[in-house]
């Protein structure tokens, strides 16, 4: 049983080292922030629990349209037209961007 | 977050990975850099909590709340109308710990000594801190009612403004009243919790009445001059669906209450009810006071809104319902929710020493039901405003919904379900 739980430590602690590492630092903690208001709705990181649309792993490019959809009012919306009009386009962009790349 | 996380570690290979996860922590824990202590695990502290953990695993956070779990104020309403119970509302704290390496202690904050950053318990010994998180939620102004200054009087005339035993026990009274019997609600002045809640209130036993006992009466007495959130909405549902059951007066000045007989002393009238709830006036929680936190009327906490750090004591961070909203900002948990990832986010970069985000942006949305389906919204996003140094509401953004529907009714029960989420698990 220690060898392989020494095996898992040694893979565990690399991706600790990759999560709190170097890629923290150069992580963009102002759209994480951002992103992090719609995990009210969308759930943390975009990983719906359920009912609302899950948008962790969406293509950016379907993102970003589907946002600037909404901003525009071409797309039907209860709420979201709401929301995306109080973004910049490019504020949009980098949540897209943001979002696409979080896990389901 | 992109790579493997121990949850999902967690969830891969079952307890008995997780007990070998718990060797490798032993093994490869390096000494945390600082330690956060968050006073409550409402909305807005749970949700600090779970963030700084998920952001900066470096960290250590400790988190103070008396109660044994987590009662959503959010969709309480239901409770009273009859189609939600209050243990669908309540989770426990037991994922932030586990999941989340969040340090509980189940105990009351009494004071906080901010030269020696510390925090005292009503039982425990005094923790340290390197920065403090107060988020404290409300507490009522029972000496402007002299009535219900007893503890009896309060178990009589309820304000169920606390999701938890005061929103059972007020639906017991609303099952106990005979058909024809008059429920009253007193709204205090704004600012209080949840704008729009007194005015669902008012629509859910309403709905309960109308189903139940059609001839009784939702008699809404209100403080201010006018419905204060969502009043064409509010209007358009009472007198729709509820015709002859709600009636709405604006400018009801409460001078006192008499528990005994169930009166509320009005400014000019008197009105007897057969259930009198009341939601008595509010300022910051009681730990905000003892810390010298609040700034504003004696009630509300002033905040740097680029970090929610308090304007009155340096390295505490203030809060949810505590804290003076900036313009256009309710007292929702939705915005706890918010405030505390801003809050979060600054923990860290002044820990870290890491530049605080100079440019935040959070929103709101409340739902409120006006049946057991249907629901009716008010949304709004908050951008930091450099020369007002303050998050005002974004203008063209935002707004309301055209009509009660029951789509947003599925939604709104799935944002409580993700907001929950999103705090606790
Ligand atoms: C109040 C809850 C709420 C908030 C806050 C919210 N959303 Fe949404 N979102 C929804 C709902 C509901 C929909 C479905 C469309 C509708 O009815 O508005 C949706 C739809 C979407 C979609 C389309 C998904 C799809 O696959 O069709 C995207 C993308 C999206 N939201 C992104 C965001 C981003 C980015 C934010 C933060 C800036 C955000 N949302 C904030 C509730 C919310």
């Amino acid at each position: 049983m220690s060898k392989p739980i020494h095996i898992l430590c040694a893979a565990l602690l690399g991706s600790t080292l990759l999560a709190g590492g170097p890629a923290a630092a150069e992580e963009d903690t102002q759209v994480r922030s951002w992103a992090a208001s719609c995990s009210a709705c969308h759930g943390s990181a975009g990983a719906s629990v359920g009912g609302m649309p899950a948008i962790a792993g969406q293509d950016r490019g379907k993102l970003a349209t589907l946002l600037k959809e909404f901003k525009n009012g071409t797309r039907p919306a209860t709420v979201m037209h709401q929301h995306a009009k109080g973004y910049t386009d490019e504020e949009l962009d980098r949540l897209a961007a943001y979002f696409s790349r979080q896990r389901p | 977050m992109t790579s493997f996380s121990r949850r999902d570690f967690i969830k891969a290979t079952g307890a008995a990975g997780a007990l070998s996860l718990a060797g490798c922590a032993a093994i490869g824990q390096r000494k945390p850099i600082a330690r956060v202590v968050v006073i409550g695990g409402g909305y807005g502290g749970a949700t600090a909590a779970k963030y700084i953990r998920l952001w900066a695993p470096q960290i250590e956070v400790v988190l103070v709340e008396p109660n044994p779990a987590f009662v959503s104020c959010p969709l309480s309403n239901l409770v009273l109308g009859g189609s939600r119970t209050i243990d669908e509302l309540t989770t426990g704290y037991d994922n932030l710990v586990k999941r989340h390496g969040v340090q509980l202690v189940r105990d009351t904050a009494v004071a906080v000594d901010a030269d020696k950053r510390q925090v005292r318990l009503a039982h425990g010994d005094p923790l340290a801190y390197d920065r403090l998180i107060v988020s404290p939620g409300i507490a009522f102004l029972y000496d402007q009612i002299p009535g219900l200054a007893t503890a009896e009087a309060q178990s009589r005339v309820l304000h169920a403004w606390k999701a938890g035993p005061q929103t059972v026990a007020l639906r017991k009274q609303l099952e106990s009243i005979r058909d024809g019997g008059v429920y009253a609600l007193h709204i205090p002045k704004a600012p209080y919790r949840c704008p729009p809640g007194p005015y669902e209130r008012a629509a859910q036993v309403a709905f309960y009445f109308k189903q139940h006992k059609p001839r009784s009466k939702v008699l809404v007495l209100d403080a201010n001059p006018d419905i204060t959130s969502k009043k064409g909405l509010f209007t358009k549902a009472w007198s729709e669906r509820y015709p002859g059951i709600v009636e709405y007066r604006p400018n009801s000045e409460l001078i006192d209450v008499d528990a005994r007989t169930l009166t509320l002393k009005l400014l000019g009238e008197d009105i007897k009810a057969d259930v009198l709830n009341v939601v008595p006036p509010q300022r910051a929680g009681d730990i905000a006071k003892q810390a010298g936190l609040i700034t504003a009327n004696d009630r509300w906490c002033g905040v740097d809104w680029l970090s929610t750090e308090s304007l009155a004591v340096k390295g505490v961070h203030v809060l949810g319902d505590a804290t003076l909203s900036a313009p256009g900002m309710p007292k929702s948990g939705f915005m706890a929710n918010n405030h505390a990832k801003i809050a979060a986010d600054a923990v860290i970069a002044l820990i870290t020493g890491r530049e605080v985000n100079p440019h935040p942006i959070i929103a709101n949305t409340c739902y409120s039901f006006v049946s057991d389906t249907d629901v009716v919204h008010v949304a709004s996003v908050h951008k930091y405003d450099a020369a007002k140094k303050t998050l005002v509401a974004v203008e063209g953004a935002g707004g309301l919904s055209s009509v009660a529907n029951d789509l947003e009714g599925k939604y709104a029960q799935a944002w409580a379900k993700n907001i929950w989420a999103d705090a606790l698990l």
